[in-house]
């Protein structure tokens, strides 16, 4: 019996545990959005989502300058970090050798673990100075925010893509080397092609890092709420704006806050659907051929 | 009778580990060649010595000799990749790239730098016709070459081998995931392709062996017991263990 009786409370503890966790993000799901919708209805969606000034002072909630800011450094960056995660997950994956992996793939692991304010710290300290005396300006900029969002999710896309290079089944490499292939063409036709679901999961993940940051880029973006004009331009986050406020918002400007809460919870809540969809495209076309 | 490839004394280690002990022998031109012999006797290492897919693994080397048309294969100024456009492979289970069935054998053409459309659809073309699958998928070529059976993949893996007009096809089992009529078919298509190709098939299938090549080599632990004519080593062999091989008494 007392054996019964173990199973059974053993079995209970992890239901709890698996739906306490549940519990948790719907209850912070519907705090942000019990929260924001009031000022949603207030203010108007079409008038806060497009909206071209924020001003809290004059009554004035408008987020697109601030959409366009986190889109623009997330798309900057991933303009650089995409290309240099494929090129390093492709070297790590064919190319390496041995011992040169087992180094190479933990240190840009770690690069991962690093915390976010190291990264803004460094940024504020190095790469603004930098920027400011190579290209003018303040230095707080797009570009700037972008180059440190770079480091940031250069692994997880280098991680992940690596993973999904590796997975092609060697058979495929062995036919085009077989039929007289180079390594390159080898991994260029055959081996990228078959691995590109997998990257473009690593890719989405990393973008939903870029968009969740708030400190490295609040450190370094400069924080202006306006839309933009050129790559050197300093710009607002999303996530910066509900950081920068949350500690003197009220009323109307506290519930706008969460209001901006939920639209960037609409925005990853995109992305990870997407993310499941290529999953489950992956699974039927390269899982589902003969291989 | 004219050889085209001739392998003398070839030993392979993988690290430490010996697995051809001295392999010797002389492949005959526009013929076939069965590779017999129990599981991990070698026919797979030696069958990838001879197009240098080993090279791929970096724990690998050899001693010894292979010549192709007289040239060393592994000398030094030799181009890997031209080893393997004259010597070719079809594997153990057929393995055609997540590509259409077109695009399957354009491909070594494409690597190898033929882009004119024409020129490509010829070739296909003549290429699935010697595969005997021509007839089977002339209306698909821009289908997924995953959607064949897999008795066609494999035939479609062979057009796709000979569209790059290799000297020397290896064929690593090539029937042994396959159903008997598929089996039959590129039984058939191997008869057919020696008129224009080298063949050397390793088969685990001694009926086979029998129906498909003019000579057969019997590995046993790294070295050749045996070989010949393929129907003297079988209603005649010399050696008491190639008896006991091809009666069924081990292996």
């Amino acid at each position: 019996m007392a054996r019964n009786w173990e199973e059974f409370f053993i079995e209970k503890i992890l239901l709890i545990a698996a739906i306490s966790s549940i519990i948790i993000i719907i209850a912070i799901i519907g705090f942000v959005v019990g929260q924001g919708y009031t000022a949603l209805g207030t203010i108007g969606i079409l008038n806060f989502i497009f909206g071209l000034i924020w001003n809290p002072e004059y009554g004035l909630y408008g987020i697109f300058p601030l959409i366009i800011g986190t889109l623009s450094v997330v798309a900057v960056s991933l303009l650089f970090a995409v290309p240099l995660s494929i090129l390093g997950a492709m070297f790590l994956a064919e190319v390496a050798p041995r011992t040169m992996r087992r180094i190479l793939r933990p240190t840009i692991q770690t690069l991962a673990g690093v915390p976010s304010v190291i990264y803004g710290f460094f940024g504020l300290i190095v790469l603004v100075p930098f920027m400011r005396t190579h290209f003018g300006g303040s230095g707080f900029s797009i570009l700037t925010a972008s180059l440190i969002l770079t480091v940031m999710v250069l692994p997880t896309i280098l991680s992940i893509s690596e993973d999904a290079l590796r997975s092609i089944p060697v058979e495929y490499k062995e036919a085009s080397l077989g039929l007289g292939a180079t390594h390159w063409q080898t991994i260029k036709n055959v081996i990228f092609p078959a691995a590109i679901p997998g990257v473009i999961t690593g890719v989405i993940l990393g973008m939903g890092r870029a968009i969740g940051e708030t400190m490295a880029v609040l450190m370094v973006a400069g924080n202006v709420p306006l839309i933009p004009t050129s790559i050197l331009s300093p710009v607002r986050t999303l996530t910066a704006n509900i950081a920068l406020e949350m500690g003197e918002a009220t009323g109307l400007h506290y519930n706008a806050l969460f209001a901006t809460g939920i639209v960037l919870l609409g925005i990853i809540i995109i992305l990870l659907l997407i993310v499941n969809w290529v999953n489950y495209r992956q699974r039927v076309t390269i899982g589902g051929g003969y291989l | 009778m004219e050889n085209i490839m001739q392998i003398k004394d070839l030993k392979t280690y993988f690290d430490n580990t010996n697995v051809l002990k001295g392999v010797t022998i002389d492949i005959p031109k526009h013929e076939v060649t069965s590779i017999i012999g129990p599981s991990g006797t070698g026919k797979s290492v030696f069958l990838r010595t001879l197009n240098r897919m080993n090279d791929v693994i970096s724990t690998f080397r050899k001693e010894g000799t292979i010549l192709l048309d007289g040239e060393d294969i592994y000398d030094s100024k030799v181009d890997v990749v031209d080893i393997r456009k004259r010597v070719g492979m079809v594997f153990q289970k057929p393995n055609p790239f997540p590509k259409s069935i077109f695009e399957n054998v354009a491909y070594g053409m494409r690597v190898h730098g033929a882009y004119k459309k024409a020129q490509l659809q010829e070739v296909v073309e003549s290429s699935l016709k010697n595969a005997a699958l021509w007839d089977e998928v002339k209306d698909d070529l821009d289908k997924s070459a995953m959607s064949l059976s897999g008795g066609q993949q494999q035939r479609l893996c062979i057009a796709r081998t000979i569209a790059v007009e290799p000297e020397v096809i290896l064929m690593d089992e090539p029937c042994s995931s396959l159903d008997p009529i598929s089996t039959t078919k590129i039984e058939d298509l191997i008869h057919k392709l020696k008129n224009d190709f080298t063949i050397i098939i390793v088969t685990h299938n001694m009926q086979q062996a029998t129906r498909v090549s003019k000579y057969t080599a019997f590995f046993l632990n790294g070295t050749i017991v045996e070989k010949g004519l393929t129907d003297k080593i079988f209603i005649e062999p010399e050696d008491k263990r190639t008896e006991d091989y091809i009666t069924g008494r081990f292996g």
